[in-house]
């Protein structure tokens, strides 16, 4: 048994040198394939960056009337944190927003001048709803029309930023479903194009299947080298793949910061190494092993 | 040895290859088959060594029944038998010393007996000093040798050869008869289809006539007849 194991293994590294180009431009199949595969899981933790950024600056501001208590405000925070639409609840008093307002114009004199001639803290209090999904801010926004937020509401920023707020909900949407088609597509290809390449490389082997079953070697003992030659496929392609990967995320990411802050794929790479490898290697060894098996059993009917 | 009980081999489209074909061959015997091509050499040779079932009638190996193994059960069946081929049927990626050696490891005997015996019968064909060529860097009558040395080092019951000098010039055709009388001598039965006149005639054994599909002559020291 250990003998035969160790003979498949032989044969397998055998085959894989003795085939030359055929594996060299399997590999650089594969190769393209995993780099498709690398870069959808890169793209799906740029967009999901996209979109947790463009979520994260959606939200709605309610503005109380100055002559409204702090107590009926907090109780309004209250109830709107009962509501499962809504994440968060963020109470800014009048004198924090004023503090902020002086911290923002700290430079510029006039609005300085202007402020300390006043009396009274012409700022109002608010709240900052977030909304888990942006599609809830609709609900919300129609909780706080409701008659009797009237008298103490000043204004909603819900109303001004609706479009926009609609706006970034489709393209956030967008993100999401042309994703998850891109990824199903491009795996889809990625796999089927591995496939192919290596049922071709094992068509070509056909006969040779043929005689080694009248020779009698068992279906095992044919396999075996075709599934080694498979793993190898798959490590050096993986580890190709990836050194094709390291450059490119240095390169891209400044950019991906600049454009999404959120994004920091050098440091995502840096902490997901082994786990990006991982998965890597696992796509790649797997569908050289599925393929090869898949590939011999049409002609191992002799 | 091997038994044929009234075979009849039917292809899928309706063409009869075999038709209630009966014959016994004893251990140690140098069968010839002859006919015309498509006269059903090969088919007998492929219902030997379970490549086909045949339709009706059995097939008898020592004590396998052929057409009742399963496709699992034929590797180590065919351990037993030696089988070459008109197209040699080489491993074209291994060397003359691994195609020799492969018919070992399947049979998953040990490394050190393989590194003995795969030389030894090399040379017994002649081609020890080309053990480490690929079939593509031999000749034809060399690739025969070859194919012999495999069929042969397992020390198979039965050596069976089909058409194994079609593709052979006069001299190489005469030098792999040589080798499967030996190989007789030696004590193995040999079955050789063929479609050589002066092959059979010179021989001298037991020939066996197919002509579309039916056995129509067997005797035992037999000649060539068919025109």
């Amino acid at each position: 048994m250990f003998v035969k194991i160790l003979r498949i293994i032989k044969y397998g590294f055998n085959n894989f040198f003795r085939n030359g180009w055929l594996s060299v431009s399997t590999i650089g199949i594969m190769v393209l394939a995993l780099v498709v595969f690398e870069s959808l899981i890169l793209f799906n933790i740029i967009a999901n960056g996209a979109v947790e950024s463009l979520q994260n600056k959606i939200d709605i501001s309610v503005y109380f009337k100055s002559n409204v208590a702090e107590d009926s405000i907090l109780n309004i925070k209250r109830s709107l944190e009962g509501l499962t639409e809504v994440e968060t609840v963020h109470y800014v008093s009048r004198d924090e927003a004023l503090a902020e307002f002086r911290e923002r114009h700290e430079g510029d004199e006039v609005i300085m001048q202007t402020l300390d001639q006043l009396d009274e803290n012409p700022l109002l209090a608010s709240l900052n709803v977030k909304a888990g999904d942006p599609r809830h801010y609709d609900t919300i926004a129609a909780y706080l029309d409701k008659p009797i937020f009237e008298n103490v509401i000043e204004k909603a920023t819900y109303a001004q930023n609706h479009i926009v707020i609609d706006r970034l909900i489709s393209l956030v949407d967008t993100i999401q479903n042309g994703g998850a088609i891109l990824t199903f597509f491009l795996s889809f290809l990625a796999v089927m194009i591995t496939f192919n390449t290596i049922r071709l490389a094992i068509f070509s082997n056909r006969e040779q299947i043929g005689i080694m079953r009248f020779v009698g070697a068992s279906n095992n003992f044919i396999r075996g080298p075709y599934v080694i030659e498979g793993v190898v496929y798959g490590v050096i392609a993986t580890v190709v793949a990836f050194l094709i990967l390291i450059p490119f995320i240095n390169f891209l990411s400044p950019y991906i910061s600049n454009f999404i802050p959120e994004v920091d794929m050098r440091e995502y790479f840096a902490n997901n190494t082994m786990r990006l490898f991982l998965y890597q290697a696992f796509f790649g060894i797997g569908l050289g092993i599925l393929s090869s098996v898949v590939a011999v059993r049409k002609y191992l009917n002799v | 040895m091997i038994v044929f009980q009234n075979v009849t081999k039917t292809y899928n489209h309706g063409t009869v290859a075999l038709e209630k074909v009966s014959f016994k061959i004893q251990q140690n015997e140098f069968v010839s088959i002859v006919g015309r091509s498509g006269a059903g050499k090969s088919t007998i040779i492929k219902l030997l060594i379970g490549e086909e079932k045949p339709t009706k009638g059995k097939v008898f190996f020592g004590s396998y029944e052929v057409d009742k193994l399963k496709s699992s059960q034929l590797p180590e069946f065919r351990r037993h038998i030696g089988v070459i081929f008109q197209d040699f049927r080489l491993l074209a990626k291994k060397t003359a010393f691994e195609n020799v050696a492969f018919a070992l490891e399947v049979a998953g005997r040990p490394q050190q007996e393989i590194l003995e015996l795969a030389p030894q019968v090399l040379e017994m064909v002649g081609l020890k000093d080309k053990m480490h060529n690929f079939p593509a860097e031999l000749s034809g009558g060399e690739k025969q040798r070859v194919a012999i040395a495999r069929a042969m080092i397992n020390r198979p019951d039965v050596l069976i050869a089909d058409e194994p000098t079609g593709n052979l010039d006069p001299f190489n055709t005469w030098e792999v008869i040589k080798l499967l009388t030996k190989i007789s001598e030696l004590g193995s039965t040999v079955l050789l289809a063929t479609h050589d006149k002066e092959i059979v005639n010179t021989l001298g054994q037991r020939v066996i006539t197919l002509e579309n599909g039916r056995l129509v002559k067997d005797e035992a020291n037999g000649k060539f007849l068919i025109g």
